[in-house]
């Protein structure tokens, strides 16, 4: 290897370091930057004649032109191995449980996966054996997760399994396996490998377009919006409108096998939360604790702004290399508005020309690269994996004609936007039913799969309910107009049956031990079960009446949420809301 | 302030513009502090041997010729008990006549705290005000904006909490204060008697706007060293936080930088992140910083570059209305927001705390649709009437920020209220509590 270029430093404004190399820099290698005691890791963006332009992911305060930097060779690498579940990284995938003190000093460095943990390994492959990037050599228990150990990703060929160690206890850097090539080189192989965060990882066979059902319990996602295993969605909405309540639903409820969660230049206190809930959290489907699935990067706002950019990367490698396990990933970022003004301060330190609302001319492409990452894989040895990717989105005064919400739009298959008005009113989640959409509805795979594996008229039923939220709100924009006794009594139905449905099926309390995570059978049953009342009819000979009996209708049904899945309080309340619906069938047969 | 006897000096300056100045020197620090001419500067870019620096009381009259010395260090604050009872300006000097202790001390804008030492915030603090305490509980370690128009009386209220709260430590970082604000700040805290717990670091607009970036810092090291080695329980006070950005937005311009929204710095959202996220809850029964800002609007418009990042780091808002009805300036219930009080109502304060709150505001909300049909010409029932009635008085006996009570009184009353205008079954609270605390 040949020895690092160095170089000094020329210029610096805030975080953006100009450097001058003595040699060959690679656009986005990372370098030590001597700032006094601290090494200050930074990474190159930008190299124009013989200057190259540093982002530090540190506070740069103290430094001097002329102070001595190292360049490592390499990009931003994050380091993949068993221990990684339940930790709680930073954006450079340091382990903040290992810092001492109460402050975040600068240049501090720590080891991300435990070197001494004894894993327990089980051999998966043959000596003998083909091996190719990414197949499975053997396997290691984490947390209750089968931890794949994989032939190194940056592997070039095929190569033979020469030598695999027995099923025994090994540390991360202990050699198990050698490889050999046609050529006869021989690669060590241990239990961890680096890989650039900025590169997707894709030692996949092949791609697929999404088409099972990801189940969030979240009634208005899964019944009316559904999200798929490797499907992409973002949440837009302004500041008190539930996203982060919201995202934390989908992290505690969905059916994945790992959740990351990417707390992105978000508030402390909330990934405080995260911290304190979760170890005391049940996973509902597993028995085990919530924070054993779970990964955290914490790069809360007050901490160095070029680390936040990091960290959306850093989680979507970790989020990918569970793929490659043949498991199914769920990628929450919290917030992508705070990654893009990362980009933008960057952007505006470097003199770049501006685009739209001084975001970065190449924002869009950048936020459409970052979501095609997502997505469903199939392995080399045929097995499935999935990175399903949901972003939240914090558009500037609430208004969704800005630049990074209009990008996403253009890159996410789903769109749950979240509204103040909704917010306000206290019908949470707050999603906007009638403008938010997924497009995998119209996806065949998925009908087939809905049909076949969740229920026959899944899809039929979403597209009712959306149509009869339509009518709905045109009913209550004619009464509005109108006036209550302007309209005929038909409006008034229309009217009442969408607000059946908005209170019974798309509002749920997320506070709720029962309502908070409706399984699949129980959203079929519910909606079958308010769409029969939508289309029963209904008489009534004064508009008055329909306000109250719906009231009534909403009460006895909510009640059922609220009630264990057929237990008898839940038989109680669907009894009371039977002997509702007999009062018309008599007022009907008169 | 002191030079050493190996400062560098230079005395040419190449460019000067309203608020920087250009020069060449060599083995500058970044950050580091200069005096030019005897001013305060900071260096804030160097590019080889160009170094600029901004000049806090702004550059009128500065010479081309002026002396400038490095001083080889950053702006910090000798930190400790000699400040309390203190008012200070933007440089730490004293306002107030009485010497202060020379030489250097902390660092300002330290880093930020790890989040995973952070304890979650539990404590609630209690102001007295129902409007507060009932329906937006603080709690300790909270950062919470008050959002007003700037013909409201956001100063005194702020005054009022600070003095009931019971905080070890007040610390008021004022930034453009007018000079009557600022002297009412120490009136009302010297006849409270409560000047021993106040530090005050204030830039009034007779001073120049750059001198307030340097504010927040001076009053959050101070916070910091009270809660992190004393283990207090510290309240800062700033205000006007809208001031603050807009001082942001000058040097960003006198830098060159591209406005984004409002004319605002590109990294606005990060500057007052840096701020507001020095609230801590620090674990163990630890200390804690809460910082309770002010953040005026235009005319209520919170889609404004300010309010909006603002929104999205605070943990929550407060926001002060007049009502029309009372003529009262009153907590609006359905716009303020205290993210943070979920994690105290109903188990630091009576477990009917949660119920009352949100059953109260429901009718509230009745009453304002009920209104809306009398003003657009509808007929109204006599429930309309009834929670018409109920929110008169729910304003005048809860909202209104001149009333205050202590906690069980708060749900005393609302229970009174409920009574006074309302059946059992319309409150629909329950029962467990309507048999418990339902009058008569």
């Amino acid at each position: 290897m040949t020895s690092p270029t160095t170089g000094t430093v020329t210029g610096i404004t805030a975080n953006l370091v100009e450097i001058r190399p003595e040699g060959p820099v690679l656009q986005n290698e990372m370098c030590q930057v001597q700032a006094g005691d601290a090494s200050l890791l930074g990474e190159v963006i930008k190299v124009t004649g013989d200057t190259a332009f540093v982002q530090v992911f540190d506070s740069t305060r103290g430094l001097t032109v002329g102070s001595p930097v190292i360049f490592s060779g390499q990009r931003l690498v994050v380091q993949l191995g068993p221990g990684i579940l339940s930790k709680k990284y930073d954006g450079l995938q340091n382990d903040l449980d290992k810092f001492e003190g109460i402050f975040l000093q600068r240049g501090l460095r720590s080891e991300p996966l435990d070197p001494d943990h004894r894993w327990s390994f089980v051999p998966l492959a043959t000596v003998g054996d083909p091996i190719r990037a990414g197949d499975w050599l053997g396997e290691v228990d984490e947390q209750g997760l089968p931890h794949r150990i994989m032939a190194p990703f940056t592997l070039q060929g095929t190569w033979t399994l020469d030598r695999l160690v027995p099923a025994g206890e090994y540390t991360i850097r202990q050699e198990i396996a050698v490889l050999r090539s046609d050529a006869g080189n021989t690669l060590p192989v241990t239990m961890v490998q680096n890989w650039a965060v900025k590169e997707p990882l894709t030692v996949y066979a092949g791609k697929m377009r999404p088409g099972k059902l990801l189940e969030t319990g979240v009634r208005i996602v899964d019944t009316l919006h559904p999200m798929l295993e490797g499907g992409t969605g973002f949440i837009p909405g302004p500041f008190g409108s539930g996203k982060t309540v919201l995202q934390q639903a989908l992290a505690k409820q969905a059916d994945a096998d790992v959740v990351i969660v990417a707390a992105c230049g978000e508030r402390a206190n909330e990934v405080v939360e995260i911290f304190t809930e979760f170890p005391e959290l049940e996973d509902p489907r597993t028995g085990r604790q919530l924070i054993d699935r779970t990964v955290i990067i914490a790069n809360t706002s007050s901490m160095p702004v070029a680390a936040r950019e990091a960290s959306v990367y850093t989680a979507m490698t970790l989020a990918e290399y569970y793929r490659c396990m043949g498991l199914r990933v769920l990628l929450l970022a919290d917030s992508t508005s705070r990654w893009a003004q990362a980009l933008r301060e960057m952007s505006n330190r470097l003199e770049d020309l501006p685009g739209p609302d001084a975001f970065p001319m190449d924002l869009s492409a950048t936020i459409a690269r970052f979501y095609s990452r997502a997505g469903m894989v199939t392995l080399s040895n045929g097995q499935t994996g999935s990175v399903t990717f949901i972003g939240t989105v914090s558009p500037a005064g609430g208004n969704f004609k800005e630049p990074v919400t209009e990008a996403t739009r253009k890159a996410a298959r789903c769109f749950y936007a979240l509204n103040q008005r909704r917010a306000d009113s206290k019908r949470y989640p707050a999603i906007e039913p009638l403008e938010s959409y997924s497009k995998y509805l119209d996806y065949p795979e998925f009908q087939d799969y809905a049909a076949r594996e969740v229920s026959p008229h899944w899809i039929e039923n979403a597209r009712t309910l959306s149509n009869l939220l339509l009518k709905g709100k045109e009913a209550g924009d004619q009464i509005n107009i109108l006036g209550d006794d302007g309209v005929s009594i038909e409006n008034h139905l229309d009217f009442w049956r969408a607000e059946l449905i908005d209170f019974v099926l798309l509002q749920q309390d997320a506070f709720d031990p029962v309502d908070q995570l409706c399984p699949l059978p129980r959203q079929d049953a519910m909606s079958t079960l308010v769409l029969e009342i939508c289309h029963r009819p209904f008489r009534f000979d004064d508009f008055q009446q329909v306000r109250p009996y719906f009231k009534r209708l909403i009460n006895a049904i909510r009640q059922m949420n609220y009630s264990a899945w057929e237990s008898e309080d839940y038989q109680h309340h669907y009894q009371e809301l039977e002997g509702i619906l007999a009062e018309q069938a008599t007022e009907l047969a008169v | 302030m002191e030079i050493k006897a190996f400062a560098k000096r230079f005395t040419h300056l190449e460019d000067i513009t309203r608020a920087t100045c250009t020069l060449r020197a060599s083995g500058v620090h970044n950050e580091e502090l200069a005096l030019v001419d005897g001013q305060l500067a900071q260096v804030v870019r160097i590019r080889k041997d160009v170094v600029t620096l901004q000049i806090f009381a702004g550059t009128e009259g500065l010479s081309n010729h002026a002396e400038v010395v490095f001083l080889g260090k950053y702006p910090n604050l000798k930190v400790g008990p000699h400040l309390m009872g203190r008012f200070l300006n933007a440089y730490g000097q004293p306002l107030d006549g009485a010497p202060l202790p020379e030489g250097d001390g902390t660092e300002l804008g330290g880093p930020s705290a790890n989040p995973v030492r952070r304890a979650q915030p539990s404590v609630p603090i209690l102001t007295g005000l129902p409007g507060i305490d009932l329906n937006n509980t603080l709690v300790g370690g909270q950062k919470i904006p008050f959002f007003a128009d700037p013909d409201q009386p956001y100063n005194e209220v702020m005054a009022m909490v600070a003095l009931r709260a019971k905080a070890d430590r007040i610390i008021l970082g004022g930034m453009g204060l007018s000079y009557d604000d600022y002297v009412y700040f120490r009136q009302t805290f010297r006849e409270a008697g409560v000047l021993d717990r106040i530090i005050a670091f204030i830039n009034t607009t007779q001073d120049q706007p750059v001198e307030r970036l340097l504010i927040p810092d001076m009053a959050l090291t101070t916070a910091e060293h009270f809660a992190v080695e004393q283990g207090e329980n510290v309240l800062v006070l700033l205000t006007d936080m809208t001031l603050y950005a807009d001082a942001l937005s000058i040097v960003a311009n006198r830098m060159d930088q591209i406005p984004s929204k409002d004319s605002m710095p590109g990294s606005l959202y990060s500057d007052l992140a840096r701020i507001y996220e020095k609230s801590l809850q620090l674990p163990d029964g630890g200390g804690s910083i809460t910082i309770l800002a002010v953040t005026t609007l235009n005319q209520g418009d919170i889609t404004h570059a300010i309010p909006d990042n603002t929104g999205y780091i605070t943990e929550g808002q407060l926001f002060l209305r007049k009502d029309s009805d009372t003529g009262k300036i009153i907590i609006d219930p359905f716009r303020s927001l205290s993210r943070l009080k979920q994690l105290v109502i109903g188990k630091q304060t009576r477990a009917d705390h949660p119920q009352v709150m949100n059953t109260a505001i429901r009718l509230y909300a009745d009453a304002q649709e009920a209104r809306t049909k009398k003003e657009n010409g509808f007929e109204i029932t006599d429930y309309d009437q009834r929670t018409m009635a109920f929110a008169q008085a729910y304003t005048r006996e809860i909202l209104a920020i001149d009333v205050t009570m202590d906690m069980d009184a708060m749900l005393d009353t609302v229970w009174k209220l409920f009574a006074a205008h309302f059946s059992r079954e319309e409150v629909a609270i329950k029962q467990e509590w309507m048999t418990q605390y339902w009058p008569g």
